[in-house]
């Protein structure tokens, strides 16, 4: 627990210096303020852009910091330091995802106020996100681990956060997109979002999401084997 | 503190990446409280070896012993005697001094006070709260050293601590590692600077394409390494003169002190570059 809490110390001190991490936190939450306040179409779903921007942000924002964080370590051989330290790859992965996800359940809480969530409402699209943010951490996770540095992190990152990310945004104006895109849980957590204030849960919602989780744990227990974490 | 004669023991150490052989057969032994050094070129096989010795890597073949325990069965509390620099230093750039030894004191369950006591001890204590990025290199190299000894640890690996440091700035960093020595601290010390190794190992290595082909005292080995036993000899007058080092060179000697001829005096022992030349016909860096 030590360690899992110096690691979140330290990564709370160094995100506050780095601004191509921190943005990734700020930029959704900060647009779906600005786009719902100041954009209101006659027709328009009601909360459009926090569902729209919230999704986004669960597909991007864990995804990429947690991917980078690890590469740019790896990179930077501190992981190397940290492990013969007497840090474990799970205390770390801990202590670096809990903080990631800290940090993104606060932009969740933006997005629950932007969109006017009350009572239970709230709650349940908090816990939406955070089963969305977790499941997003575990592909950056994966991605971090497989790759040797920053480089490698970004070419892997970008295709995976633009399926995860933008599928739900355009499964809205395509049909064919829609059938591939209920098969991701960024798609499932959007269509959960969108009916937060009556919420039914399907076993499709639960079966896909868990799916998806359960792939990533794979893919990341390979990464791991066959990279490590140092 | 555990004082055992050898505290790291290598036997018939193998290493090989796919069909490359990168260690062949390596046996060493390094003595409590002494500073060790392994000598060799780049690509020698020095970080190898020390990635075996810390339990990063485990070997092809052969055993490694840490306090007599075999390095891949290392625990924490193992970890926790050693201290370590790596060639690639391996700090966060975008956190300051002190941030970077708080990170490594928590985990090691230091105190505040300690960090104090490293940072001091390094001379940076007036910079604790520059960010590395700001920091010169030789700061860095001290910063990196400071991290290292936090923990106290029983033993110090050092893989090529002043590489790409300018003179003044690498005698600062063989201060604090004869410092380190001084409180009995046993240290591994890997460089291809020969004049390190000498000034500050007790014994050393030469690694030559993954086998040792030298150990031994520094001094030593260079005396081992005189063939030629002569005395080279600048007189007043400019004149250079070899004498055998014998009996009929010391009356000859004797006269040209007495007569004050003598500028400068020398013996023709190698030093550890000559040796390293001798023994595998390349030079060291």
């Amino acid at each position: 627990m030590t360690n899992i809490l110096a690691i979140l110390k330290k990564q709370m001190k160094d995100t506050f210096k780095n601004k191509e991490i921190l943005i990734q936190f700020i930029l959704f939450p900060v647009i779906a303020i600005i786009m719902e306040n100041a954009i209101n179409i006659e027709g328009m779903p009601e909360r459009f852009f926090v569902t729209l921007f919230a999704t986004m942000y669960i597909g991007m924002a864990p995804l990429t910091s947690m991917a980078a964080i690890i590469a740019e370590e790896k990179e930077k051989n501190t992981l190397r330091v940290l492990m013969l330290s007497n840090v474990k790859p799970a205390e770390y992965l801990m202590g670096t995802g809990s903080y990631i996800w800290l940090i993104c359940m606060l932009g969740a809480v933006v997005f629950a106020v932007t969109g006017k969530y009350e009572g239970k409402a709230f709650w349940v699209f908090l816990a939406i996100m955070a089963v969305g943010i977790l499941a997003s951490l575990l592909i950056g996770a994966m991605v971090g681990t497989f790759s040797r540095n920053q480089m490698m992190a970004t070419s892997i990152t970008v295709p995976v956060m633009m399926v995860f990310a933008f599928l739900p945004m355009l499964s809205m104006f395509n049909e064919t997109i829609a059938k591939v895109a209920k098969f991701t849980y960024s798609q499932q957590i959007s269509l959960l979002i969108s009916q937060v204030e009556n919420l039914k849960l399907e076993s499709m919602n639960v079966v896909v999401i868990a799916f998806n989780v359960i792939v990533a744990a794979v893919l990341f227990g390979y990464a791991y084997k066959r990279s490590g974490l140092a | 503190m555990n004082r055992l004669k050898h505290i790291v023991t290598l036997k018939n150490i193998r290493q090989s990446f796919g069909t490359k052989e990168v260690l062949k057969g390596i046996d060493l032994k390094v003595y409590s409280g002494e500073i060790f050094g392994l000598l060799g070129p780049s690509g020698a096989g020095k970080t190898t070896l020390i990635k075996i010795v810390t339990g990063q890597l485990k070997p092809t073949g052969g055993e490694a012993e840490f306090l007599g325990k075999n390095t891949t069965k290392l625990s924490s509390a193992d970890y926790k005697r050693m201290g370590m620099m790596l060639d690639n230093l391996g700090l966060y750039e975008r956190l300051s001094c002190y941030d970077n030894l708080q990170l490594f004191a928590e985990i090691c369950g230091m105190s505040r006070k300690r960090i104090e006591e490293v940072l001091r001890g390094v001379g940076l204590w007036e910079s604790r709260r520059i960010a590395v990025s700001g920091l010169s290199k030789g700061m860095r190299g001290r910063l990196a050293f400071a991290r290292a000894i936090l923990s106290e640890p029983q033993m110090l690996f050092l893989d090529e601590p002043t590489s790409g440091l300018d003179p003044a700035t690498a005698e600062g960093i063989h201060q604090l590692i004869l410092e380190e020595k001084e409180k009995g601290t046993t240290i591994f010390l890997t460089t291809h600077n020969m004049f390190e190794a000498q000034k500050l190992c007790d014994h050393v290595a030469l690694l030559h394409e993954g086998s040792i082909v030298e150990y031994g005292e520094p001094g030593e080995i260079c005396r081992r390494h005189n063939h030629e036993n002569r005395l080279q000899i600048r007189l007043t007058n400019g004149e250079r003169m070899e004498l055998m080092n014998g009996e009929a060179s010391a009356r000859q000697v004797m006269e040209l002190l007495q007569k004050g001829e003598i500028e400068t005096i020398h013996s023709t022992e190698p030093n550890m570059e000559m040796v390293f030349m001798e023994l595998t016909g390349r030079r060291l860096i």
